[in-house]
Formats: structure tokens, C-alpha cells, sequence
């Protein structure tokens, strides 16, 4: 997309400056209207419009593979989120669990994250997973997130929410499955 | 007429001159000449653009290096917060209402603005509104919620200092004037146009001027509505935004874009309009798919308000509705290919001419044309949910808006200088100008897309080092510094070519529109007479029009007892019709607007009583400013040689007045409609909405005061028919009996609210009802009050048979009374009652 944008943009910048440099010479009335008309029908209207049927023929298959669409077999491991200025509650509600400004989860695992707010709109945002999502107060948006490695990932939130808006961080580590069962059960005995 | 031997022109400019003129010294604070009022327009938006470039400033010093502290984070909130709201409300909007007004009655070919008290209000309400917004921030006291003030960080909970109140009605206050040009330009570019100029030989700018204006007249009103209702949450405690009790956040939302995103076109299009003014005369050759080009504004201005939502792709909405305005956001692209592919025709069929003009438009056509690219990509939904929010938007969103409107604007500006001062500009210095300016642009803005797609989000005052943005940053700081200069070199080069400059000779730059027929530099009257128009392109084809208005050769020539005459005509043909006689210098504007900074002010202290009277202060001066119209001894008392041929528009009965009223309620019809929006949102959407058991308001009370204002509005329309038929029988009496009937109407919905039990601190529903409420108790005590001075006219001999010309103005807002009434009563009363049952 970006390799084809860049292309159109530097087409269009050099097509500009050859018409200005170009001397018209002359020609008759109706080659003059055919000319132009090409230009207009070509380049205002054919050009765009195969542009656009090929970016979203990409697209919109792209953002359906993202949504949180039940999986074909067994449940999707569910976390909720509840932003608050300016901080995160993390919790597990299968395990019980409660965090603060973290999140672990299994990676190679789709989960959901049903996310909420507590006072003002944040927005839950990893921006090596994916994209983001607004958080709502009185509203709950679920995000489908999905690490494909094990690892630690810097999180933050998105939406201005006031003044600590620039620290609302929080840090995911994503475990191998046998390493975040051990967790789990770590942090389950501590509780 | 004759040619006039030069010693009586003379004299014959002098009298007009005389006529059309701003009072000496402070006297020219009562100009309501369009010339002025769109100077100064454009002049304070310059003071405006500096103070909104100096806070820019201030954000890149404080993100040059990690974690610096120059800047805290609640004075870092407030400065982003009004570089947002300073440039867009304070300085784009404005300064091309200016730059349009001032233009658009020179290309039409006629005097002035079609109602010249109103550019005077406008502007007065822009300058006292924008004073106020900004002289929070030397309290330290700034909104600082961000310039979209989403709620429920805008509310009273979580901002409960005065920053929003500042905002909130600041801009509603600024908002006035935007509406007052939008009205005004829509009639002045329908009715005003020179003789014989029909719609398809209008100049290219006014069709661009003419979709921005109505794109105001549509745009503005859901915000001014948003703004009232997050007030009245915040002083009165309503619901409409908070959860609890039935509101919605989203709601904001939904209406800041519903304004917000046309507002983005509302900028684009009178810029792209001067590109398409300029490219053809440096091309030396007609504009090229002027059809096309009109086709491509029209169709931009209706896709532009089905795509607000593509700001909110990050808020969850449902698959569907995300899939529908991600292809409706990228269809603006098709409009917008096809100008640039028609100006680049133009330029490929024509000799271009190389003038420092040419070298903006080149810098807008690189510029705009990647930040147009950009926004396809955002509009792209997997991609948005990716950068929304980061500074890769923050670069688009400048590249679109300096692209699209700042390098045309500055175009124009060299472009039009002459015009004003009557001296060229200077090519080198300019040069050094666009270079700095467009070089450090991209040093600023270009690797920023970079910076946001590494994740840095938005509206961070600080971030960490090490996460691969700190050069990313340095650089943009840097650019932003350079651009500054820039910036700082055209402003020197623009004042001193008033004093330096070489003396611009008629039509410097071989122009093909009509505002180059006028002397240089320009005077009060624009031209000395009207001429007729039968091409597009008067200056190109008949470069001889400028000595024969000159010499007074065409219409209106002479100044007729004392008037402020120009030509009314055909909205299609352009056809003169009437001969419209305009107001002269008035103080009014000025002292209403002063009146209005009182209500604001006092509503910003919560000195309410003060605020009520003063509002009630500035109904009584506009209604003494509409006093002074028609036969009024001010305006155009009847006369034995009054003009019969074209008649004087006073006496008709399809004058401006009537155009201006009809738009004024498309834009009033807006506003009620995204009230209506507000209440089936909140009732299908808010996530705790509830109604009350019971009917909260009486329904057959209700019913009954509807009937009483049916009534009216039936003998209201029945003594204008009569009118137009040019019988007066019982015409005073008609009127005191719709008066009566709508102060009976009035009383009963009074004593309905008054026994009425909503409770608008504790349900949305009743927020909205009581809201909906007080819009028809205006409604119907404005009408009131405009039909009892309408047959105290009658009496004084202003109204008659004869004089049809304001009863038949104020017939659509009596309509429109009864519309709203009979509408609400259906979907606030009954439609609630037939769900429940």
C-alpha cells in the first residue's frame, strides 16, 4: 500500500511539473477537449476508484480475520480491563486474579480482552499486537488480541484522558502455555 | 448612457465615494463595507494564526528530547488543547470567510454583501469571542480537555475548573459569525450577481464559496447544539453525556463529527477554490472541466457529511456500519482526483507564466496530495485501528490542512495583494519565504508519520527514551523551528512591500475575473458602475470593461438619494431584478456584539441573572437594527422617483430578505434535527436509558396550545396572500389576531413547562424534553414579538399593500414554528406513548 501511494504521489508531482515545463503547441479545438477529457476520466475517475476496490478488497478481509468472532472449537480465554486515571485493572475471572498495570498471557493463543472504563474514555492499545480500542465508561468493547511469540510487549493508553495521559503504561508479557500455567498457579496460591 | 466629460465622472465617483464610505476615525468601527469587515477578518486571523504558531512552538521545544519538564503536563494539556482550537476556529475558518467576503462581491461584480450589518456582527462576535477564549490561557486557566473535548474528560467531574466553560461557549460565541457569513454568502452569490452572469458563467472561487457557505449553514449547527447541551450538563447539572441517568457519551461524539468532519471540507474547499482561480490565469488558458469540477464540489460537500464516523472507528461500532463509511471515506477521493486531474489538464493544455503564486500552489499540490494519500490509508479500517490516535494522524491531519489550505491561502494572498495595497510583491524574498516554510514543513511533518507508526501516540507531553522516537522527534523540532522562520520572513516581506513594493499596474497578472476591473488600490463602491456580464471569463474577453465601468458606462452609475444601491438578480439567470438598497455604517452590529461578550462573559462567572438580561438586551438592539429597513426614513422611505424598472427590492416580494431568512432556517432546521438525532441516539443507543412511567408533560394542554398556534400561523399566512395580492383589507387587524393566538399558545406552553415534573438532573429523557421545550417557547415568542412591530409598520406606513416586502420574510419562520411544534409534539409525546403501549 505504502510502496503504491508513494508511486501515485510522485507520478502525479512529476506529471504537474512536465505540464508546467511543457509548451502546449498548437492544437485544434477538438483534440484539445479529447485530451482533456482523457486526463479527467483517467486520472480523476479510473484511477481512484481501482485503487480503492483494490486496497479494500484487502482490507476489509484483513479487519474481519481481527474481530472477535467465536473460535471453531473450545472457548476463547476471557481477561477484563477496566481502565482508570490513570492506571489499569487487570482481571482473570476464571482464576480469580487481580493486577495492576500488567497483563500476562499465553502466547499462540487467542484471547479476549472486554474492556471497560472506570471514569473518562481511555483506549487499550499494545501497538506490537495490534490495533486498539476505545474504552467506554458504561460500555464494554471486546479485543480480540493474539502474541504469536513469547515476550514482553509495552502497552499504553491512546486516548488523551487527562493530565498523567502521557504515563497511563502498562507492560504484557506473553508466556509459553506450560509457563503461564505455572503463573497461574503462582499467582492464584499468592492471592 | 452617455460618456460623462471627465470633470462630472469626477464629481460623479466623489458622490459615490461619499455614499459608501466608513465614517472618518474611529467612526470606521461602524463600517459595514465588505472590503473592511473582510480585511479585518482576515487581519486578526493572521494575529490569531501567529498566537496558534507560537503555542506549536511551544509543543515542539517540550517533545524535542525525552523526558524533559519545561513545559508540565497540565500547561502542556491546555497549549495543545488551543493550537487546535486557535487554528481551526480561531484562524482557517475565519480568515477564508474573510478572504471570500472580501472577494466574492468584486467577482460578482457587485458593491457589497447583500446584508452588510450581519458581516459587521459576524466579524465583531469573532474578534470579542476569540479575545475571551485566549485570554484564559494568560489566566493559565485553558480548556485543556483537547480540541474535540470528549465527555467525559470535558465534564464537570473530571474538568471542573472554568477551561471547557471557556471553550464551550467561547466557540459558540465565534460560531455566530460563522453562521452570519454562511447565510450571507449563500444569498449574495444566489441574488447579488452582476446582470446577465447566469449560474454557468459564475468565476469557479464563488461555486466553491457557495458549497463552503452552505456546507456552514449545515455543518455548524450540530456542534453549537453539542456545546449548548455539554454546557447545561456542566452548569445545570442535565444529563446527556453521563451514563448514569441515560446519557451517552458517544453522543459527544457523534455530534462534534457530524460537524467536524465537513469542517474539514469547510477549509479544503474555498483554498481549493483559489488554486482553481490562480492555475488558469498563470496557464493562460481557461480553467479546463469547469462542469467537472463543479460536479466534483457538489458531490464533496454531500459525501463529506456521511463520513464523520470514520473518526470513530476505535470506539467499537458494528462491522457493518465501520465497512459502510470506510468506502464512503474513501469515495471523497474521487471528487478530489478529478480537480487535480483538472487543473493539471490545465496546466498541460496552457503556457504557464512563473510567478511566486505558482510556486505555493506547486508546494499545495506536493503536499496535499500526500496527505490526501494518507487519509485513504487511515480510512482503511484495520490500518486506523493501528495509527488512530498516534502521530502518524497528527502528521496526515497536517498535511492535509497546511497542504490543503495554508500554501493555496498564502497563494492567494501574494496573489491578491496588489488588489489591496496597489504594489507587487517581491519575488526574492518571497521565495526565501516558500522554501523555508515548505522545506521545514517536511522536516516537521514528513518523518513524523515514521514516529507514529513506531507507536508514540498523541497528546503525550513526554515520553521515554530509548523506544526509537527521540531523533524522530529532534528532527521534527527542529523542522518546526525552520517553518517558524519561514513564516517570520513572509510576514516581513508582506509588510514591507507596502512601503517598498513596485506600484502594480491595472490587472497585473493579466487576470480573467472581474475584481481586477477595479481601480487599485481599491475603493469604498468596487465599481464606479455595474456592468452586464456574458462570459466567463469578463477580463480575458472584454479587457475594456475596465475604462467603460470607469466611466460610469453601465448601471447604477448614479447615487440616488443617498442610498447604497446595487442589483438584485435572477438566482439562475442572472437577470437583474431588483435594485437592492443596503444599509449604511451602523453602530449596532458593534454595540450587539459587546452586549453578546456580556452574556458569554457572564455565563463563563455564572452571574446568570446579568447573562439573562443581557441576552434580552440583544434581542431589543436587533430588533431596533431591523427596525431601520424598508420604507423606514433611514432606509428607503417612498418616493415620487423611486426606481419602477428594476423596482426597488423593498417593494417585492421575493427580495434577499426572504433568502435569507429561508437559509437562516435550514441552518435553525439543523440544529433541531441533531436535537431530534440526540433523542432517538440516546433512546435506541445510551446504554442506561430509561423514560419515565408516566407522560411527563400534559398532552391535551399540549394539543390544545398546538391548536392555537395552527390557528395563528393560518390568519399569519392568509393576511400575507392577501398582501401579495396587493390587498391591505383588515391586514393590521390579521396581524394583531396571530399575535393574540401565538401569546395564548405562548402562555399555555409556559404554564406547561411550569407544572410540567421533569427532571432533567436525573434522566436524559427529561433533559432532552425540557431542551426541546424551551426551542418551541423561543420559537413561538420570537414570532410573536416580529408580528406585533409588523402591524405597528403597518400603522407607521413602513408595511402595506405596496410595501409587501417584510410580512412575507417573516411567513417561513411562522411555518417553521408550526413544523418544529407539531414535529416534536409527534416524536418527543406520541412516539414515546405508541412504543410503550
Amino acid at each position: 500500500m505504502l510502496g503504491w501511494f508513494s508511486l501515485v504521489l510522485v507520478a502525479v508531482i512529476m506529471l504537474w511539473l512536465y505540464a508546467i515545463r511543457r509548451s502546449p503547441g498548437a492544437t485544434s479545438e477538438a483534440r484539445a477537449r479529447q485530451v482533456q477529457k482523457r486526463w479527467i476520466i483517467w486520472g480523476g475517475l479510473v484511477l481512484p476508484i481501482t485503487s480503492m476496490a483494490v486496497i479494500l478488497a484487502f482490507g476489509i478481509p484483513a479487519g474481519h480475520r481481527m474481530l472477535p468472532l467465536p473460535l471453531d472449537e473450545g472457548e476463547v480465554l476471557r481477561i477484563n480491563v477496566t481502565a482508570h486515571q490513570w492506571w489499569w485493572e487487570v482481571y482473570y475471572p476464571e482464576s480469580d486474579i487481580t493486577l495492576k498495570d500488567e497483563l500476562h498471557i499465553p502466547a499462540g493463543v487467542p484471547l479476549d480482552l472486554h474492556l471497560t472504563s472506570a471514569d473518562v474514555i481511555h483506549s487499550f492499545w499494545v501497538p506490537r499486537l495490534g490495533g486498539k480500542l476505545d474504552m467506554l465508561p458504561g460500555r464494554t468493547n471486546v479485543l480480540r488480541l493474539h502474541a504469536d511469540e513469547p515476550g514482553t510487549y509495552r502497552g499504553q493508553c491512546a486516548e488523551f484522558c487527562g493530565t498523567q495521559h502521557a504515563h497511563m503504561k502498562f507492560t504484557v508479557t506473553a508466556h509459553s502455555p506450560e509457563d503461564y500455567q505455572t503463573w497461574l498457579r503462582q499467582e492464584a496460591s499468592d492471592e | 448612457m452617455s460618456n460623462l466629460p471627465d470633470q462630472a465622472n469626477c464629481e460623479r465617483e466623489e458622490r459615490l465615494e461619499h455614499v459608501w464610505a466608513n465614517l472618518p476615525g474611529w467612526g470606521a468601527l461602524a463600517a459595514v463595507n465588505h472590503t473592511s469587515v473582510g480585511l479585518r477578518f482576515m487581519a486578526t486571523g493572521m494575529v490569531f494564526f501567529l498566537i496558534g504558531g507560537v503555542l506549536a512552538m511551544l509543543i515542539r521545544t517540550q517533545l524535542a528530547l525525552p523526558e524533559q519538564e519545561i513545559i508540565g503536563a497540565s500547561v502542556y494539556n491546555q497549549i495543545f488543547t488551543m493550537h487546535g482550537t486557535v487554528m481551526m476556529f480561531l484562524f482557517a475558518i475565519p480568515v477564508l470567510e474573510g478572504a471570500a467576503m472580501y472577494l466574492v462581491p468584486k467577482m460578482l461584480g457587485t458593491r457589497d454583501l447583500v446584508f452588510p450589518r450581519l458581516s459587521a456582527l459576524g466579524y465583531y462576535c469573532y474578534l470579542f469571542g476569540g479575545v475571551i477564549i485566549l485570554s484564559s490561557l494568560v489566566f493559565e486557566i485553558a480548556p485543556d480537555a483537547g480540541w474535540f473535548m470528549y465527555t467525559p474528560l470535558s465534564s464537570h467531574t473530571y474538568s471542573p475548573g472554568p477551561g471547557s466553560d471557556f471553550w464551550l461557549l467561547g466557540i459558540t460565541f465565534v460560531e455566530i459569525s460563522a453562521i452570519s457569513a454562511g447565510v450571507e454568502l449563500v444569498v449574495s452569490i444566489l441574488r447579488t450577481r452582476a446582470n446577465g452572469m447566469s449560474l454557468n458563467k459564475m468565476p469557479i472561487f464563488c461555486w466553491y464559496i457557495l458549497a463552503m457557505a452552505l456546507m456552514i449553514v449545515f455543518g455548524f449547527p450540530p456542534l453549537i447544539l453539542g456545546s449548548v447541551l455539554l454546557e447545561l450538563e456542566r452548569a445545570a447539572g442535565f444529563v446527556f453525556f453521563e451514563t448514569v441517568g441515560g446519557g451517552d457519551p458517544l453522543l459527544w461524539q457523534h455530534l462534534f463529527w457530524l460537524f467536524g468532519h465537513p469542517e474539514v471540507y469547510i477549509i479544503f474547499l474555498p483554498a481549493a477554490g483559489i488554486v482553481s482561480t490562480l492555475i488558469p490565469v498563470f496557464a493562460r488558458h481557461p480553467l479546463v472541466g469547469y462542469r467537472w469540477i463543479v460536479l466534483g464540489i457538489i458531490t464533496m460537500g454531500f459525501i463529506s457529511f456521511g463520513l464523520w464516523v470514520h473518526h470513530m472507528f476505535t470506539v467499537g461500532i458494528p462491522q457493518m456500519a465501520q465497512a459502510f463509511f470506510s468506502v464512503a471515506s474513501m469515495l471523497v477521493a474521487i471528487p478530489t482526483a478529478i480537480q487535480i486531474f483538472a487543473w493539471l489538464a490545465t496546466l498541460w493544455q496552457g503556457k504557464v507564466v512563473y510567478h511566486l503564486p505558482m510556486l505555493w500552489i506547486i508546494g499545495f499540490l506536493v503536499v496535499f496530495v500526500c496527505g490526501g494519500l494518507t487519509g485513504v490509508m487511515l480510512a482503511l479500517v484495520p490500518f486506523n485501528w493501528q495509527v488512530h490516535d498516534t502521530h502518524f494522524v497528527v502528521a496526515h491531519m497536517h498535511y492535509v490542512l497546511v497542504g490543503g489550505m495554508l500554501f493555496p491561502l498564502i497563494a492567494g494572498f501574494y496573489y491578491w495583494l496588489p488588489h489591496v495595497s496597489g504594489r507587487m510583491p517581491s519575488d526574492k524574498m518571497g521565495r526565501w519565504g516558500f522554501w523555508l516554510f515548505f522545506g521545514g514543513f517536511n522536516v516537521t511533518f514528513l518523518l513524523m508519520h515514521l514516529t507514529g507508526l513506531l507507536g508514540m501516540p498523541r497528546r503525550i507531553y513526554t515520553y521515554e527514551a530509548g523506544l526509537g522516537w527521540d531523533w524522530l522527534n529532534l528532527v521534527s523540532s527542529i523542522g518546526g523551528f525552520i517553518m517558524a522562520i519561514g513564516v517570520a520572513v513572509i510576514i516581513v516581506d508582506i509588510v514591507l512591500h507596502f512601503r517598498f513594493g513596485r506600484r502594480a499596474e491595472q490587472n497585473p497578472w493579466c487576470a480573467d475575473t472581474l475584481e481586477w476591473a477595479i481601480p487599485m488600490p481599491v475603493n469604498a463602491y468596487n465599481f464606479s458602475s455595474l456592468p452586464n456580464i456574458t462570459t466567463r471569463h469578463p477580463m480575458w474577453e472584454n479587457p475594456e470593461l475596465i475604462e467603460s465601468i470607469a466611466a460610469g458606462e453601465h448601471g447604477l452609475a448614479e447615487v440616488q438619494n443617498v442610498r447604497r444601491d446595487i442589483y438584485g438578480s435572477d438566482a439562475v439567470t442572472g437577470k437583474v431584478r431588483e435594485v437592492v438598497h443596503l444599509p449604511t455604517n451602523s453602530w449596532l452590529p458593534l454595540l450587539t456584539a459587546v452586549v453578546l461578550a456580556v452574556v458569554c462573559i457572564s455565563l463563563l462567572i455564572k452571574a446568570y441573572p446579568v447573562a439573562l438580561a443581557a441576552a434580552l438586551l440583544a434581542l431589543v438592539l436587533v430588533l431596533r437594527w431591523g427596525w431601520d429597513n424598508c420604507a423606514h426614513p433611514r432606509a428607503a422611505p417612498v418616493r415620487e422617483d423611486d426606481p419602477v424598472d428594476p423596482p426597488l427590492h423593498s417593494r417585492t416580494c421575493d427580495g434577499p430578505g426572504l433568502w435569507g431568512m429561508v437559509v437562516s432556517l435550514m441552518a435553525n432546521g439543523t440544529l433541531y434535527v441533531s436535537l431530534l438525532f440526540g433523542w432517538f441516539y440516546l433512546w435506541t443507543a445510551a446504554p442506561q436509558w430509561s423514560s419515565p412511567e408516566q407522560g411527563r408533560v400534559a398532552l391535551i394542554p399540549m394539543a390544545m396550545s398546538g391548536v392555537l398556534l395552527s390557528l395563528a400561523v393560518m390568519i399569519y399566512r392568509n393576511a400575507v396572500a392577501g398582501l401579495r395580492k396587493g390587498q391591505a383589507d383588515g391586514l393590521t387587524l390579521k396581524l394583531w389576531a396571530a399575535a393574540a393566538l401565538g401569546l395564548v399558545h405562548w402562555c399555555v406552553l409556559i404554564w406547561i413547562l411550569q407544572t410540567s415534573e421533569l427532571q432533567p438532573t436525573e434522566l436524559a429523557h427529561d433533559a432532552v424534553l425540557m431542551v426541546a421545550l424551551y426551542y418551541l417557547l423561543l420559537h413561538s415568542g420570537l414570532a410573536v414579538i416580529f408580528t406585533i412591530l409588523q402591524a405597528l409598520r403597518v400603522k407607521l406606513g413602513y408595511v402595506g399593500p405596496e410595501l409587501p416586502y417584510e410580512p412575507v420574510v417573516i411567513q417561513p419562520f411562522w411555518v417553521y414554528t408550526f413544523g418544529v411544534f407539531w414535529l416534536s409534539f409527534a416524536a418527543f409525546l406520541l412516539l414515546p406513548m405508541a412504543w410503550g403501549a
